[in-house]
């Protein structure tokens, strides 16, 4: 046969039409009504999630609020109480570590201290019995992915930096090459700059193998750089799930709207007319909101949507009142104005506020639509 | 210019710079172990070279003690021979029983572990000797065992007592404990993370065991069998005891050499080669055994 018949301009349709590919509505992992109990406490009480295929989902919050635990019956590294997890459909909730196709990253990365970079990475390749050649080429194919020089190969593993060991723990879970990757806060103990690195080399991993991550942090800001859908847990409980743009611009709770960081929050309550009072009786506008909400509510102000305002202004809340300190956080400025006995916490671009101090008298304004009203 | 210059008195500068501290804080322990430890292993090294069944200690030299334990006529060898082998069987033997006890120790027992480390313990406070008797009273013929196997129908116990067996079971018995906390001390170190990586890497218990747990166990491990070795090497009550001198041991050979036949030279020649025969193996484990790399520290 010759080659020459080959037209070499025509392009390859086969290889174009993804075969392999679920629909994008089954979820990879479930979770139904998952609880764990220990004693008389109850770790993890109540999720419902369900995970997506080639989705980045990262659980964020306090110690002792149940995240570790849940991810360690993801893992099956414990099993449920109560609730069924499912993978693909198949029920997991007590198959082994060792017969799910899940692979955790852990805190502390677990390396194997007496092997080598490469022995590290070829572990679970070993356990699989791939030939000593095989699994040396893919080694150093995982080894370029996760950007380790290939050099590193027969390093000791204890004499990388830490965000070299972080590489080879991240390359050793690829090389099991699992359906769903859990990852339990392993960048906690970098510091905030190689931090920063490694969260957007994490999400491009994510986006360029295409696997689904479940990520478990205590730093919302972490989750909010890497995440499709970001879980906040308290107590055991998933209090709210959503895009970060919807955990930023939609808090459910008091709770996940002071996760966030520093925030203004009023207690009000209703004023008989549709709208709502300080508890001095000074009347506030928020944004509306269609949730069924008692009597009294808190409402949340983010610090860098309030601003000063000089002259008319447009704004629906305007307070007067006296510059008592100013913090600098780099490109912004962030002022605690004191009106009354309420403190208020206004951020601005240090462009945006020339020549305020201490001892200033200012009026702070901000949106109807900025004020948002949550239950708690 | 009227600076004041500070002039150290000649008692503030004779003596003390000449030290550095460092030394200076050693000096104790410095003359402890060479009034302790050096001083008696020269007196016996310089005891090897006197003229054999004198005292003529540091005022002779001759090799003639070592001429006469490398005599082809004499069966010394077989001592060494006998020491030796029951040392490598007993670490051999205590590595595949103590394993299991030192892993259940620290994954296993849970809260009974601290009793049952205890009473791993509580024979160490009873002299070697004493328990030992109460092996031979236990063996002996109409004693624990063999009465009451009679008492029970039994035509009785086996005749074990005074045979070679009988001595690596009291080596066994007696060295247990030195081979088994060093081993639960190496497998306490096993991260539990590190077992539990493995596992979600797909590997089997044997794999973990084998590729995980064994090699970072190793340090305690190798400690314990060198201890246990060291030990073996001298032990001589087992052979006088349980073994009714079955076998004659090379510990037994220099205590007859020092006390009966009153030939010091020669037991100080014997000693000198077990020593060395001893810290060699030991110093040759040492040297494959960098611990630092096998714990992967710093």
């Amino acid at each position: 046969m010759s080659l020459a018949t080959i037209s070499p301009t025509l392009p390859d349709t086969a290889t174009k039409t993804d075969d392999a590919v679920l629909p994008a509505t089954a979820p990879v992992l479930q979770l139904v009504g998952v609880r764990k109990i220990f004693g008389d406490f109850a770790a993890v009480d109540g999720i419902n999630v369900d995970i997506k295929e080639g989705e980045f989902v990262t659980i964020v919050g306090p110690s002792g609020s149940g995240k570790t635990t849940l991810l360690r019956m993801l893992a099956g590294m414990e099993s449920p109480s109560e609730g069924y997890i499912t993978l693909r459909g198949e029920l997991i909730n007590d198959v082994p570590p060792d017969k799910r196709p899940t692979c955790l990253v852990f805190q502390s990365l677990a390396l194997f201290p007496h092997k080598t970079v490469g022995e590290n990475i070829e572990f679970p390749l070993k356990v699989r019995r791939m030939a000593a050649a095989e699994r040396k080429a893919r080694a150093l194919e995982l080894m370029r992915m996760v950007r380790l020089p290939e050099h590193y190969y027969a390093k000791n593993v204890m004499r990388c930096s830490g965000g070299e060991k972080q590489r080879v723990a991240l390359a050793r879970a690829f090389a099991y090459d699992p359906d769903v990757l859990f990852f339990d806060e392993p960048l906690s103990a970098l510091d905030y700059k190689l931090k920063k690195v490694l969260e957007k080399e994490l999400k491009d991993l994510h986006r360029e193998s295409g696997k689904t991550f479940v990520y478990i942090t205590h730093s919302l800001e972490e989750a909010m750089v890497m995440s499709d859908r970001v879980g906040v847990m308290s107590r055991g409980r998933l209090v709210q799930i959503g895009t970060p743009e919807e955990i930023y611009t939609k808090p459910a709770t008091r709770f996940v709207a002071e996760f966030f960081g520093e925030v203004n929050s009023f207690e009000v309550r209703r004023d008989g007319q549709g709208g709502w009072i300080l508890g001095d009786g000074q009347s506030i506008t928020v944004a509306p909101t269609d949730e069924v909400i008692g009597d009294t509510a808190t409402v949340i102000v983010r610090p860098e949507t309030m601003r000063f305002v000089t002259g008319p202004s447009t704004a629906g809340n305007l307070i007067t009142g006296r510059i008592y300190n100013e913090y600098s956080l780099g490109s912004r400025m962030q002022y605690q104005v004191h009106s009354g006995d309420r403190i208020y916490l206004v951020e601005a671009a240090r462009a945006a506020v020339p020549g305020l101090s201490s001892g200033d008298s200012v009026t702070i304004g901000w949106d109807a639509r900025d004020a948002i009203v949550v239950g708690g | 210019m009227a600076a004041v210059t500070y002039t150290a008195t000649a008692g503030e500068r004779s003596l003390l710079p000449a030290i550095p501290a460092g030394l200076r804080a050693a000096a104790p322990v410095t003359l402890l172990l060479v009034l302790g430890f050096l001083a008696p292993l020269l007196t016996v090294a310089a005891y090897a070279f006197a003229t054999p069944k004198s005292f003529d200690v540091f005022r002779s030299f001759t090799l003639a003690n070592f001429s006469a334990v490398f005599d082809p006529s004499n069966t010394v060898w077989m001592s060494f021979a006998w020491s030796l082998a029951y040392a490598a069987a007993t670490v051999a033997l205590l590595a595949v029983i103590a394993y299991p006890i030192a892993y259940g120790l620290n994954r296993m027992f849970g809260k009974w572990s601290g009793l049952v480390g205890v009473l791993f313990v509580f024979p160490l406070f009873v002299s070697e000797n004493v328990r030992l008797y109460g092996w031979v009273l236990f063996f002996i013929k109409n004693g624990v065992l063999d009465g009451g196997l009679k008492w029970l129908g039994f035509s009785g116990g086996p005749e074990v007592l005074y045979t070679p067996g009988a001595i690596l079971f009291g080596m066994l018995y007696v060295y247990l404990p030195f081979m088994l906390f060093p081993m639960s001390l190496g497998i306490a170190m096993i991260p539990r993370d590190l077992v539990d990586a493995a596992r979600d890497l797909g590997a089997s218990r044997l794999m973990i065991w084998r590729e995980i747990e064994l090699p970072l166990a190793m340090p305690g491990i190798l400690i314990g069998m060198l201890l246990t070795f060291v030990l073996g090497a001298g032990a001589i009550a087992e052979s006088k005891i349980l073994g009714g001198q079955s076998v004659i041991t090379i510990a037994q050979d220099i205590e007859v050499a020092f006390t009966y036949a009153q030939n010091w030279p020669l037991g100080s020649a014997l000693a000198l080669l077990l020593v060395a025969i001893v810290s060699g193996l030991a110093l040759y484990v040492l040297s494959k055994l960098d611990l630092d790399r096998i714990l992967g520290k710093r």
